[in-house]
């Protein structure tokens, strides 16, 4: 792990494209009021479906507002649920799997549970999730965390499983040390190169979902500006005013790409087991 | 055999996500304008105001007997509301899975045998890309360029295939190709990287040796061994399915069962939205489970 930082994942293409892309996103959406002259939410009927021009760069929508405006805003909301996303499905994920790994007798009911809220499809219990506590950046969070969780458990599990076997561990475990400690010393470090790499992919499909909540009308309101809720927003509209979905929709796809190309590059360079595993 | 505590592990997630969500779902499923007596009723409806012990064993034993309750807004049983939404959703779900599987292994099939070519980078960096197009975004792309610029195939709806093949072909064609777009990039990946493995084998030398066709040696030695893991991801590959037919319907105005969630969720009507996520988790487990007998069929080392 001292290396981390120094290492070839750095040097590696799909890191280097990935992650300049997302950086660019992120510099996009943090300094989205310095990028355009409009209020996201400015109405403005006398400007109403206007056609991308120099004025309005991607177009005005229903009511008027600037979509390159929304747009540029929407990334700051897709690209924070993400983050947040990511980091409490990870340690609760984590927490779950070392449990479950390395407490035998927790390990049957615990995972038969994983293996139930796996079998629930993710999107339908984000929408049940959302539509029964009312929409809020929190509900909508915890929403997307829930299906996620399973999947880091089972991640952390199969490592803990296989660490646990090796002679190092169970020379720690002969002298007596005590089982937290050897959780935290021995088996932890080994789950950090997995665990980025399922980061990375948590947070593609954070955006993602993120946006399918929004899409469908389950997601943030439409006073909070994200690329999914403008998406909807354009939908009545679609035939008139294409330009609404297919310039969120473009930014939307190109967010994932990016991360999910960030996320191949992780998992060759750190993660060489899952790299065979996949084959790709 | 552990399809059952699964269904019984979703059965009581699905009751406790109605009995612990924060505020009362009695009055948001009532709306903000309902009176104290209307939420009091829609309480009692739903059995709300009993102890949770008593309430689980009342819903459950109506689920074990098929009643999935009725609609807060159309008083009709949620088992023919789902009845008579099942046409559209399986004509989508069927077609795109074929399609999926007829275009993505032989995809994979090349990829594999042409390893580290230009058509291999080429298949797997349309891979990357499918995964990361949302199927919404995919839709109206579609409907942007077939229905509105080229004016080809009509924009949404959906025609029973009792109404004539040409109209059904011409409306569920734009979904099933926006939604098979991801599954075509799974399956490719997954059937790449199995050949792959299997291509590596000694037999496999043995058959190019003794002078196979690469054709024969591909499909009757390679995709043979192969089938397994393609197999099992096409079993993962369907809980994506729902949740891209959910989407999907949205997207080309589809009266299918996602299209029925997808109202439910707007009106609140929650028995509904528990009633569908019952059925297609249902389904998911289900489909495992044909999965792992296939598993038996295709290759006989394996035994339970």
């Amino acid at each position: 792990m001292r290396n981390l930082f120094g290492h070839s994942a750095f040097r590696n293409p799909s890191v280097l494209i990935g992650g300049s892309i997302l950086l660019l996103l992120l510099a996009v959406s943090i300094l989205a009021p310095l990028l355009t002259q409009y209020d996201p939410q400015a109405i403005a009927p006398r400007f109403r479906l206007k056609f991308p021009s120099d004025e309005f760069l991607m177009g005005t929508d229903m009511l008027g507002r600037d979509v390159w405006t929304r747009v540029v805003h929407g990334g700051r909301v897709s690209l924070l649920v993400s983050a947040v996303v990511a980091i409490i499905a990870i340690s609760i994920g984590l927490a779950i799997g070392l449990t479950a790994g390395y407490i035998r007798w927790l390990d049957g009911p615990v995972m038969r549970t994983m293996d139930g809220l796996m079998a629930i499809p993710g999107i339908l219990l984000a929408i049940a999730l959302v539509s029964l506590s009312g929409a809020s950046l929190l509900t909508v969070i915890i929403a997307i965390v829930i299906p996620e969780i399973p999947r880091v458990a089972r991640l952390v599990r199969g490592v803990v499983l296989s660490i646990r076997e090796e002679p190092y561990v169970e020379a720690a475990v002969g002298l007596g040390t005590p089982t937290v400690k050897i959780l935290i010393k021995h088996i932890l470090p080994n789950t950090i190169a997995p665990l980025i790499v399922q980061g990375t992919y948590i947070c593609a499909s954070a955006i993602l979902v993120e946006s399918i909540l929004s899409f469908l009308g389950a997601g943030l309101p439409p006073e909070i500006p994200t690329w999914g809720n403008i998406i909807a927003e354009g939908r009545a509209v679609f035939q008139r005013a294409p330009w609404i979905i297919l310039f969120p929709g473009g930014f939307l796809a190109v967010t994932i790409l990016a991360v999910n190309i960030l996320g191949d590059g992780l998992r060759d360079t750190l993660d060489p087991r899952m790299k065979k595993r996949l084959g790709a | 055999m552990a399809a059952i505590p699964v269904m019984g592990v979703v059965a009581i997630f699905v009751f406790l996500l109605l009995r612990l969500s924060p505020g009362d779902p009695a009055a948001i499923l009532a709306g903000d304008t309902a009176t104290i007596e209307t939420i009091a009723a829609i309480r009692a409806d739903l059995g709300l105001d009993r102890p949770i012990p008593e309430q689980f064993i009342t819903w459950f034993g109506q689920l074990v007997q098929g009643d999935l309750g009725r609609s807060v807004l159309s008083k009709q049983p949620v088992t023919t509301l789902i009845a008579q939404r099942v046409e559209p959703t399986l004509s989508l779900a069927l077609c795109t899975l074929i399609f999926a599987i007829i275009v993505a292994v032989p995809m994979g099939i090349l990829a594999a045998w042409k390893q580290g070519s230009w058509l291999d980078r080429g298949i797997m960096a349309l891979s990357v890309a499918g995964f990361s197009v949302p199927v919404f975004v995919l839709g109206y792309v579609l409907i942007f360029v077939f229905s509105m610029k080229l004016d080809l195939l009509p924009v949404q709806g959906f025609a029973s295939l009792s109404e004539g093949l040409p109209a059904f072909a011409a409306r569920i064609t734009l979904p099933t190709i926006g939604l098979s777009f991801i599954y075509i990039a799974l399956f490719a990946r997954i059937t790449r990287a199995a050949m792959l493995d299997v291509l590596g084998e000694d037999y496999i030398r043995t058959a190019h040796a003794k002078g196979l066709k690469d054709h024969v040696v591909l499909v009757k030695h390679a995709l043979r061994n192969a089938a397994i893991p393609i197999v099992s991801v096409i079993g993962i590959g369907f809980a994506l399915l729902i949740g891209g037919v959910v989407i999907t319907e949205t997207v080309f105005n589809i009266p299918g069962i996602g299209r029925l969630v997808v109202d439910a969720v707007l009106a609140r009507d929650y028995p509904i939205i528990q009633g569908v996520i019952l059925l297609f988790s249902g389904i998911y487990v289900l489909i495992n489970l044909a999965i792992d007998i296939a598993y038996v069929l295709l290759d006989p080392r394996i035994r339970y």
